[in-house]
């Protein structure tokens, strides 16, 4: 059997309680109620031989191989669907057994192709394992019968093939989809001999519904599903578990290895965030990491429009101390700062924010999620005490009723989205509040019980509305909220959310929506057992971000849904390790762990174990260094994975404020859009070369390990405790581990983390403290952190951008499936093949009224710049609103969006731009500009 | 004058064999002679071998006239046939057929009788008297009644239906389901249709009735689409009970709710397997489900759902209004009460015989069917569909009884009885066993889905004698191990058929057996 293979117990652990006794083959055993004969055996350690039956599947007893005997019942009943009864005797092992077992494998072997020793599988066939287990030493039928040897390879999708004449029927890649992705996607089509299976009514992978999680590979048996990685490199030889580094569902993976070469990344079937699940990015797409384009050596240069010199790291580091230091002697010790990055590791921001607070000796130190959930930050902090979501993943499997705002969680948390998806198909039901019908409203036995779909910026009177019929109708968790909220603040949220402008009729012009959608789905969540609410970018993006998380938080306390499992306030976080970062201390008023830079106590602990005096001053955020820039007085900037230029909003002013700096420092994969604006270049780590730690939006904090050394010879915490040391702060680690004990020591809610902890326990959610020795799954249990829930009210501020004759429409953006964020990572991917460019989506009314063409350029305009791009014309978003995605730098979806930002954190205002649209020709001035930068400014100059 | 009731049936045996031309040509000569004809288009008597069966009712009396065509209505006018006059096809009053009053009809005594589509004919018939008796007695007394009554599924189980219904009766649930089976597709068998298509309010009655019992409101009756007659009945039916409170809500004030929708299935034969067809009726595909858990307690939509056989529902309505006692009494040792047993095949009088259990199958054959319609000497008979063992002539004094049936290696199953004479090839028949199974296999199981094939093709080597020591072997092994392993009866029982015909008939496998002919 293949090193890597994971144990598989036959069928799911039994959700019944108690044990029984039975005997196993003569011996007794203690298993677990409700179980399979199956499970229980293999959990006794009995081997009971199989091939349909896999523990992320429900049974389905078609292969027959796990036939066994009982005492006292007639036949052979199939040991993956007979639960065990106690003083059960089981035999799993007799001659009956033996060759009932042998002959229905000599079936299977009767039309399969025999060449084991060329197959893709070899080595690593459940097939061929069990075809040995059983002992089949003959065909009797011979090979001249009917048979699939001719079958047809669809290899359309590509990562990964299907190779029919292999299938053996066992129905795992159909259940996989159904069950464990939830996108139905697969079927078998003909019946008997015939069957076999297909993608869609006869369509191969690529055309279908398929949306290339993996999990048909995952369950396959045979070679029939497989990566072409492993076709084309053949069986890994040893595996390493480690997080994956796109979005912040933070699922683990074994990184599956030959050498050190990755060959495979399949999901970890005890990784806590994904059981044993993936989607697209993380289980295929990782082979960025070795694209061509990613710069390997350090480079300078002085000018922006002179090409890239290559240097050695200590050329590099010493330029950039020399230049930092220069500008700080100039300018003033406020005139640098740095930004630490949500796709890095924990230990690589603490780094970074120390560097700036105790090497550039300021506080200008922002992070990017500055620009997704800081307001998240902001506001469960205000109303509940901690920066956080509340509850685990797992908890949706509690939930009756799931309130979905601004979030697609099919396209940006996929692998969260589809346990969500298992638990509608259980019976919770859904209310979707979504300008655009996003795939969860209606997808295959999903289908939400109300879309609320609003106008983009209407968040805050909608959240208003639902609460106001809350209370209005009575449905307020009257005893929860005298024993755990703070009741002043109650009585005046009540008293201005009972104001007429709240109630779902006046809203329901605001936004743009129906009055009675808004009092059902009210009461339907009103009325949850366990109501749970889940959040995205829709919600945070916006100039009242904060204001609507906290309307959020306050509907979850008035309807007591915040404490236990089935409940909370769920931001889904974009990046991997968004949650982590702002952890850390990314942000310029806090120090790791939440806890405010002004505070004398606080502050003295950090300072005492750094060695240096710390700026008591807040320092800079992302958007006063822009402004600041352009006002001269901000001219240097050391940048770790971020692409400010493309990500930030209203990109001409983001382009002058760089353009005026004098070094702009980019520690990155690849040479991105901010590198064009950069000084100094320094070539950053995958996550297949990192070690450390992720956490994820679960507040989970899972291991990263490294598979390979850093590509370009230094880990990257290093690259900044150099650029420390150059500038004479002497920092002096020498593991990453030490870092996380730093943290530890200084943060007490990760006082008990440490590298040696996770290795033993797997991962824990934060806090993890003497209170919390294993972690903190569900927050807030019997008072909130704060003590008493705050409510706070939430009078509605429309937006400063608004639509007029010139700018009919609203703009909106969001995510696909297959690109992740700017696209850095993905589009040096074959995830191009499904998302090549960003398009707009347009209403058909709309569309119609402009002589616009779905496939056909038109330009996207704005008060703050145009574009070009392509259209489609659909349904999925409302009349008046158009949408598009920002993952293609050339796209520059960001030229359009305004400086508009939350009022609380500056969180811009990405979700709501008003725009025109009209038919184009060519792409736009600005995109002609880029072109021609892009070939400028990326120039590197040839080694001599 | 009255006018003069002449009823030709309706019924797809009768019609397949001109019974709507015939009712045309009535009602033209009828008109162009001046009589005053009332047709009436009755179900089937069962007696498929003298339709159509055309019948003038004569003072209360109904004369039958046997095998009518076109050609001869002309000279049933003219023969006097409206007042019963004498003619070659006259066979005498309807109720004094052999073939008929010596039956045992207790499920299909309102067959050929009345009008099917005519609620006030069945009412007129007892019609609803179990359903109103029901109420009046209450849910635990219909439970005490069918488990007393000892009536086992009809569809071919035989499990007992009183412990079904006990079963779902006790099990908890926000919604629970009554599923008729009518997907008829055993070979040789139609009583499902002909019950379907002459008491379609019957089968209406007793869902209702085992709706109230158990404690459903909804019933789906899952139909095979090969019979398109029984679908426009019962469409017609269910209506005419909705429209007259016999189905719908609050059932003649009774404050009992039940409805009933019709289902179509697509054709496949696996979808009679009670577990395909809950996949199917929910929308699915039909493959068969694993058990337990029973559908009895996890059915349809996974609420407890009962599936009954067209026979085994019909069979109540009686047992309520006539008693349990009665109905036990009737039939031997655990096979209680009647079976319609359908002669079919190489069969001189085929029909659908009510008989108590009991009966032997020589008597059915010989004494019903009057031997083969070929006039050879029978050489093995198929009974219970086509995964039923072919019992070889010696066998034939055997009583049908469903445990003395599974002693020699056989089984009732629906209680279609397929005959063949002394010309038919065994090995052909065995291989069919194969074939039918491949072509109807869900594909779920490996050993029906594979299996099936290669036992095609390992009868075809034995019968042109490659290596047929070892092929005949491995077909031995093979029936092991597709009956040992597979999924549902399906493939478990494809072997019983090919086992008969290896224990009776194996000289039919030598290589010359083919040439013989």
């Amino acid at each position: 059997m293949n090193k890597t293979r994971q144990r598989d117990l036959g069928t799911p652990v039994s959700t019944a309680s108690g044990t029984v006794r039975v005997e196993i083959d003569g011996l007794p055993a203690t298993v677990k109620a409700g179980s399979t004969i199956m499970r229980a055996a293999r959990e006794s350690g009995v081997d009971i031989p199989k091939l349909c039956a896999t523990d992320s599947l429900k049974p389905f007893g078609s292969c027959r191989m796990c036939v066994v005997e009982v005492e006292g019942r007639k036949g052979y009943p199939a040991s993956c669907h007979t639960p065990v009864e106690d003083g059960m005797q089981i035999r799993t092992q007799t001659d009956a057994l033996a060759k009932l077992r042998r002959n229905v494998m000599e079936l299977y072997i009767s039309d399969h192709p025999l060449d084991c020793l060329t197959c893709s599988a070899n080595g690593d066939c459940e097939l061929q394992d069990m075809a040995g287990a059983v002992g089949l030493r003959d065909v009797r039928y011979g090979f001249d019968g009917a048979n699939h040897l001719d079958a047809p390879v669809d290899a359309s999708n590509p990562y990964f093939q299907f190779d029919a004449s292999k299938c053996i029927v066992c129905s795992r890649c159909v259940r996989a989809c159904d069950e464990v992705q939830g996108t139905f996607a697969l079927t078998i089509q003909g019946r008997g001999f015939e069957s076999k299976v297909s993608a869609g009514i006869g369509e191969d992978f690529l055309d279908s519904e398929c949306v290339s999680c993996g999990a048909c590979v995952q369950a396959c048996p045979t070679a029939t599903l497989m990566e072409k990685s492993i076709v084309d490199h053949g069986m890994p030889d040893h595996k390493v578990i480690t997080t994956c580094a796109y979005c912040g569902v933070g699922c683990s993976f074994q990184a599956e290895m030959k050498g050190d070469q990755v060959v495979r990344m399949t999901p970890w079937k005890d990784g806590e965030a994904n059981h044993g699940h993936s989607c697209v990015k993380g289980r295929f797409a990782w082979g960025y990491a070795s694209h061509r384009d990613r710069i390997m050596k350090p480079m300078i240069r002085d000018n922006t429009d002179d090409p890239w010199r290559e240097v050695e790291w200590d050329e590099a580091i010493q330029y950039t101390a020399k230049r930092f230091l220069e500008i700080q002697e100039q300018y003033g010790r406020k005139s640098i700062g740095g930004i630490t990055s949500s796709r890095t590791t924990n230990e690589e921001v603490y780094v970074v924010q120390k560097l700036v607070r105790a090497g550039f000796k300021n506080n200008n130190v922002d992070t990017c999620a500055r620009v997704c959930h800081s307001p998240t930050g902001y506001g469960l902090k205000t109303t509940l005490g901690t920066s956080a979501g509340t509850q685990p993943f797992d908890s949706v499997m509690d939930t009756d009723v799931i309130l979905l705002i601004g979030a697609n969680p099919t396209a940006a948390h996929p692998v969260f989205a589809s346990q969500m998806k298992r638990r509608l198909r259980e019976g919770a039901k859904l209310i979707v509040v979504d300008p655009r019908k996003i795939g969860l409203v209606r997808s295959p036995h999903i289908e939400a019980e109300h879309h609320v779909t609003l106008s983009p910026g209407t968040n805050v009177p909608v959240i208003n509305a639902l609460a106001h019929t809350i209370v209005k109708e009575g449905l307020v968790d009257e005893q929860y909220v005298k024993e755990r909220c703070d009741l002043e603040s109650f009585e005046a949220w009540k008293d201005m959310i009972l104001k007429p402008e709240n109630s779902p009729e006046e809203v329901a012009k605001v936004a743009g929506v129906d009055a009675q959608t808004l009092i059902d789905a009210a009461r339907l969540f009103g009325s949850a057992n366990n109501g749970s609410i889940y959040y995205g970018l829709g919600v945070t993006e916006h100039s009242q971000g904060s204001t609507m998380v906290m309307g959020m938080a306050n509907l979850a306390m008035a309807t007591g849904n915040i404490g236990r499992s089935g409940v909370g306030v769920n931001p889904l976080r974009g990046q991997n390790n968004v949650q982590g970062a702002c952890d850390m201390g990314s942000f310029p008023h806090e120090l790791a762990g939440y806890r405010h830079i002004s505070g004398e106590e606080v502050r003295t602990e950090f300072e005492n174990h750094w060695g240096v005096t710390i700026d008591p001053e807040p320092g800079y955020r992302i958007p006063n260094m822009f402004d600041a820039a352009c006002a001269g007085e901000y001219k240097g900037m050391y940048i770790q994975g971020e692409d400010l230029a493309q990500s930030d909003p209203n990109t001409h002013h983001v382009e002058a404020a760089f353009s005026s700096m004098e070094c702009v420092v980019v520690q990155d994969l690849f040479l991105n859009e901010t590198a064009k604006f950069a000084h100094v270049f320094l070539p950053g780590t995958s996550f297949l070369e990192k070690d450390g730690t992720f956490i994820n939006a679960e507040r989970r904090i899972n291991r990263v390990r490294p598979v390979m050394p850093p590509q370009q010879g230094k880990d990257e915490w290093r690259i900044t405790q150099e650029i420390a040391q150059a500038m004479g702060y002497n920092m002096n680690y020498s593991s990453a581990a030490e870092i996380m004990d730093e943290v530890a020591e200084l943060t007490p809610t990760f006082r008990n983390v440490s590298f040696k902890f996770l290795d033993e326990v797997g991962s824990v959610q934060w806090p993890c403290n003497d209170d919390a020795p294993m972690g903190t799954p569900v927050m807030h249990i019997d008072q909130f952190v704060r003590g008493k829930g705050l409510f706070v009210e939430t009078d509605y501020e429309p937006t400063e951008e608004r639509t007029n004759r010139k700018f009919p429409l609203l703009l909106t953006t969001g995510r696909i499936l297959s690109q992740y964020n700017v696209g850095a990572q993905t589009r040096r991917t074959e995830n191009n093949t499904w998302y090549p460019e960003d398009i707009l989506e347009v209403h058909p009314a709309d569309a119609e009224m402009r002589g616009i063409q779905d496939g056909k350029l038109v330009s996207l305009a704005s008060r703050k710049g145009d574009i070009t791009l392509r259209a489609k014309i659909t349904e999925r978003v409302k009349p008046g609103v158009v949408y598009t995605t920002f993952h293609n730098p050339e796209t520059g979806a960001n030229v359009i969006t305004t400086e508009y930002s939350d009022w609380a954190t500056n969180c811009p205002e990405y979700k709501v731009t008003a725009v025109q649209i009209a038919p184009a020709e060519h792409r736009s001035a600005w995109q002609e500009a880029f072109a021609e930068r892009a070939k400028k400014q990326g120039r590197i100059a040839e080694t001599t | 004058m009255a006018r003069t009731r002449v009823y030709v049936p309706r019924e797809t045996a009768a019609v397949s064999m001109g019974a709507d031309e015939v009712a045309l040509e009535i009602a033209r000569v009828n008109k162009a002679s001046g009589s005053d004809v009332e047709l009436i288009r009755n179900g089937s008597w069962g007696a498929s071998w003298l339709e159509p069966l055309v019948e003038v009712e004569v003072n209360g009396v109904r004369i039958a006239y046997g095998n009518i065509a076109v050609d001869d209505v002309q000279g049933l006018f003219d023969a006097g046939f409206l007042s019963g006059g004498e003619h070659d096809k006259r066979l005498g009053p309807v109720n004094e057929i052999d073939y008929l009053i010596s039956q045992d009809r207790w499920t299909f005594w309102r067959c050929g009788l009345i009008n099917p589509l005519s609620i006030d004919d069945f009412i007129a018939h007892q019609g609803f008297k179990a359903l109103e008796k029901s109420f009046a007695d209450g849910a635990e007394a219909v439970l005490q009644a069918v488990a007393d009554s000892g009536l086992r599924g009809r569809g071919g189980a035989g499990f007992p239906t009183g412990i079904k219904w006990r079963t779902v009766a006790n099990a908890e649930a926000d919604q629970k389901y009554i599923t008729c089976n009518a997907d008829e597709g055993d070979s040789g068998t139609f009583s499902d249709r002909i019950l379907m298509e002459s008491d379609p309010f019957g089968l209406i009655e007793s869902m209702a009735i085992a709706g109230f019992a158990v404690g459903a409101t909804k019933g789906y009756i899952y139909l095979r689409s090969e019979y398109p007659l029984a679908h426009k009945v019962l469409l017609r039916a269910i209506t005419a009970a909705r429209e007259s409170g016999w189905l719908g809500e609050n059932i003649q004030g009774s404050g009992f709710d039940f409805d009933i929708d019709l289902h179509l299935g697509a054709g496949s034969y696996v979808c009679g397997e009670e577990t395909a067809m809950l996949e199917s009726l929910e929308g699915k595909k039909g493959i068969v489900r694993y058990k337990p858990p029973l559908p009895a307690l996890e059915g349809l939509f996974g609420k407890p759902t009962i599936v009954n056989n067209v026979v085994s529902l019909a069979s109540v309505p009686n047992i309520i209004n006539l008693g349990a006692e009665r109905y036990a009494g009737m039939g031997v040792n655990r096979s209680k009460g009647t079976l319609a047993f359908q002669l079919a095949g190489n069969v001189k009088r085929g029909g659908l015989v009510e008989k108590s259990f009991g009966v032997t199958l020589r008597e059915l054959i010989e004494e019903y069917g009057g031997g083969t319609a070929s006039g050879r000497p029978v050489k093995a008979v198929q009974v219970g569909g086509p995964l039923g063992a072919y019992i070889p002539e010696e066998e034939l004094d055997v009583a049908l009884d469903y445990e003395a049936f599974i002693e020699i290696g056989a089984m009732i199953g629906h209680g279609g009885i397929v005959v063949f004479d002394d010309t038919a090839n065994m090995a052909q028949l065995a291989r069919f066993a194969m074939e039918f199974c491949a072509i109807e296999s869900c594909g779920k199981c490996t050993p029906c889905r594979i299996g099936s094939t290669r036992g095609m093709e390992t009868i075809d080597k034995i019968i042109n004698g490659q290596e047929r020591e070892e092929n005949y072997d491995l077909l031995v092994e093979l029936c092991d191990t597709m009956e040992g392993a597979s999924l549902c009866a399906m493939g478990g029982m494809t072997p019983y058929p090919v086992r008969s015909v290896l224990k009776y008939f194996a000289e039919d496998f030598a290589p010359s057996a083919g040439a013989q002919r």
